[in-house]
């Protein structure tokens, strides 16, 4: 900035105009030396935009604290996690009763037979203990809280019975920290959000920025192009540094999930991912003229990647034909890296694999984008 | 780092003397629909000419394809001497535009915007200065959402000259103003004038036209009806007032037009329009021949010819016509 004494916009005099309708002349070009850039400006503009919408906020911030909440209070680790074992009144199973409620694994619920017929069916006990002449075991093996109460019930019972164990083996029960669903699932979150505020963010920003023509007037200048999207990716690393530690200190101080590796990697992560999806944004954006069309667009993309990336559970659940299609997308590849440094505590370099799959897909859709891109 | 040049009020040399937008057979289709039609146009540096036309007419498509937003379908167009498929960016460095609609972000402020637009150009005067000439001192922490439609014109007028531009586009800038705010925007663009600027600026308001403009192109249905200066467009009608009548009797066209010095007879819905040389012969004529056919006149009214007049002549319709 100069110092506005030495400026020379000496084309309007240094009087108030007499009311509004006295003639001027138009300000000339300015020797001084007001240099103003143009990303920056464009940037500081995204900012503001994002700043001064409220209900942007509240999604960006609010949202992910709410799902680890959520997913904290469904997955948190109470004691033991207790098979639920149901045993039908007046049936054979009545009497190993009292050895399952010895046990400190068993939570034994003793029920009428039309009673236990529904607790199995809607899943409030996991195994039913059944049967007249012979003991049987009801459950459905589909379910794995089930098959585990089935067999912890069937070796309290076996045990009550006589058996000895062939194989001795004694257990450790000690936690092992950073190895619990928790633990797992934050960077997931983290992964997550980057994609859906990234996408979102920029998705709707540029569609609504079309829509009103805001676009076309920018496009009437000699603005470079490539300024105007660089400043939409460079304004979400502002973003994410608002977005992201919150997640971080809220997963550490309400369920004690620490990060293993170093800071600066998990940072270098974020970075590259926000950048990466918001390249993504701009592809999804760059020809949509309403909110209906990009809303399309970004579901298209995004849902395959939150049901198939790796965030609620782990993408190696499927079959090994589709892991090659899965370890491409941008997100099972964030959320490897994030994972490979949050919980495992390795170096970048131990993920450079996803790293650069990620870096791919950013760098590609950018240039994309920006090919593609319609001004009006 | 930026090469600070020297900045020269003259343009370069080698396109100084060409006019600031010459076309000739500029065509433009959507579809089927033919929106402009071989239009020719030549803008003088240092005037302003107005598109003047009702709506539809093809004025907003018209001065698009002269600011490089649209593609034409044919003909030639040079700017300041330029074409845009070779000088696109030089071109847009040396031009100052405002589009019809909102252009803005509501929740940033006046200051703010006219900083974005200025930050574009490599030259241009300060962005206090901007403000500063379209009067906008007070409003520079304002959000535009909270600015009137007339500051909000002034703003986009103000982001329009962010490169101290040789021709300054304005489509419809003074629609929805109210007569202060219109006066105003007047100013401002007289002002721009001043400093030797060259406008092109489309109205469908013939008092705009007729103020603001050295010379002017009617445009009807994509194609330019008439061209000139507002006075040679009237001039063109034969007579320089219009008397505008109604009465009960059934007059023919040719009584009317035997009337002294009636140049043309026209009509407008139930009443009768007569463009005249001199109020004081044709309206006691006027009266006799409505008396000698044993009506009654309902209506009568004078007014010195305008450009409505002339369009009106041409197309038989009215500017503000649907």
């Amino acid at each position: 900035m100069s110092d506005p004494v030495t400026s020379s916009a000496a084309a309007i005099s240094p009087e108030t105009p007499p009311p509004p309708t006295a003639p001027r002349t138009a300000p000339g070009p300015d020797a001084s030396d007001e240099h103003l850039s143009p990303l920056r400006e464009l940037i500081l503009s995204r900012i503001r935009g994002f700043l001064r919408e409220p209900e942007a906020l509240f999604w960006t911030f609010g949202f992910p604290i709410i799902m680890a909440i959520g997913l904290g209070l469904a997955f948190r680790d109470n004691p033991g996690e207790r098979a639920v074992v149901g045993v039908e009144r007046g049936s054979a199973a009545e009497r190993w009763t009292a050895a399952l409620r010895a046990s400190p694994d068993v939570d034994v619920r003793v029920l009428d037979p039309a009673a236990a017929a529904l607790a199995l069916r809607k899943g409030t006990v996991g195994v039913l203990l059944a049967g007249t002449g012979r003991l049987v075991y009801r459950y459905d093996p589909a379910r794995p809280e089930s098959r585990l109460a089935r067999l912890t019930a069937d070796a309290v019972v076996q045990k009550a019975g006589g058996a000895t164990r062939p194989v001795a083996a004694a257990d450790d029960r000690s936690r092992r920290p950073g190895g619990r669903y928790i633990d797992w699932v934050i960077p997931g979150l983290i992964g997550l959000n980057l994609m859906s505020t990234g996408m979102w963010g920029i998705g709707f920003g540029i569609v609504q920025a079309r829509q009103r023509k805001q676009l076309k007037r920018l496009v009437s200048t000699p603005m470079r192009k490539r300024d105007f999207m660089l400043a939409q990716v460079l304004a979400r690393l502002v973003f994410i540094g608002l977005e992201v530690p919150p997640i971080v200190l809220f997963a550490w101080l309400a369920f004690g999930v620490h990060v293993a590796g170093s800071l600066p990697a998990l940072s270098a992560v974020v970075v590259l991912g926000a950048m990466t999806f918001a390249g993504m944004g701009l592809l999804c954006a760059a020809r949509a003229r309403t909110m209906e069309g990009i809303s399309g667009i970004l579901n298209v993309v995004m849902l395959p990647m939150f049901v198939l990336s790796g965030v609620f559970f782990s993408a190696a659940r499927y079959p090994d034909a589709v892991q090659p299609f899965i370890r491409a997308l941008p997100l099972t590849a964030l959320n490897d890296a994030l994972r490979a440094v949050y919980n495992d505590g390795l170096p970048l370099s131990a993920a450079a694999v996803p790293l650069a799959i990620l870096a791919a897909w950013g760098v590609a859709s950018f240039a994309a984008a920006l090919k593609a891109f319609r001004w009006q | 780092m930026r090469t600070l040049q020297t900045p020269s009020p003259e343009s370069p040399p080698a396109h100084g003397d060409a006019p600031a937008i010459r076309c000739r057979g500029l065509h433009k289709r959507f579809g089927d629909t033919v929106a402009v039609k071989s239009l020719d146009l030549e803008v003088r540096r240092g005037e302003c000419f107005g598109l003047l036309g009702p709506n539809g007419a093809g004025k907003t498509t018209t001065i698009e394809v002269l600011e490089g937003l649209q593609e034409r379908d044919g003909g030639e167009l040079e700017v300041l001497g330029m074409r845009w498929d070779r000088d696109a960016s030089a071109i847009r460095a040396r031009l100052g535009v405002q589009l019809q609609e909102s252009e803005f972000y509501d929740k940033s402020t006046v200051e703010e915007a006219v900083r974005m637009f200025r930050s574009f150009y490599p030259r241009g005067p300060r962005v206090d200065a901007l403000i500063g000439f379209v009067q906008l001192d007070e409003k520079r922490r304002t959000q535009v959402k909270n600015l009137s439609g007339g500051q909000r014109q002034r703003l986009s007028v103000a982001c329009a000259l962010a490169g101290a531009p040789d021709v300054l586009f304005l489509d419809e800038p003074t629609t929805g103003l109210d007569p202060q705010s219109r006066r105003q925007l007047w100013d401002v663009c007289e002002a721009f004038r001043a400093g030797g600027g060259t406008i092109l600026l489309t109205t469908h308001f013939m008092d705009e036209a007729e103020h603001l403009s050295d010379r002017i192109a009617i445009l009807d249905r994509g194609e330019i009806i008439a061209q000139g200066t507002p006075a040679e467009l009237i001039r063109a009608l034969g007579g320089d007032h219009v008397v505008e009548f109604a009465s009960t009797a059934q007059i023919e066209d040719d009584a009317l037009s035997a009337l002294p010095g009636v140049s043309r007879v026209g009509s407008r819905g139930e009443s009768r329009l007569l463009t005249v040389a001199a109020l004081h012969t044709a309206v006691p004529a006027l009266l006799d021949l409505v008396a000698a056919r044993g009506g009654d006149l309902t209506a009568l009214s004078t007014h010195h010819a305008t450009l409505d007049d002339v369009f009106l002549a041409l197309t038989g319709r009215g500017l503000r016509d649907e």
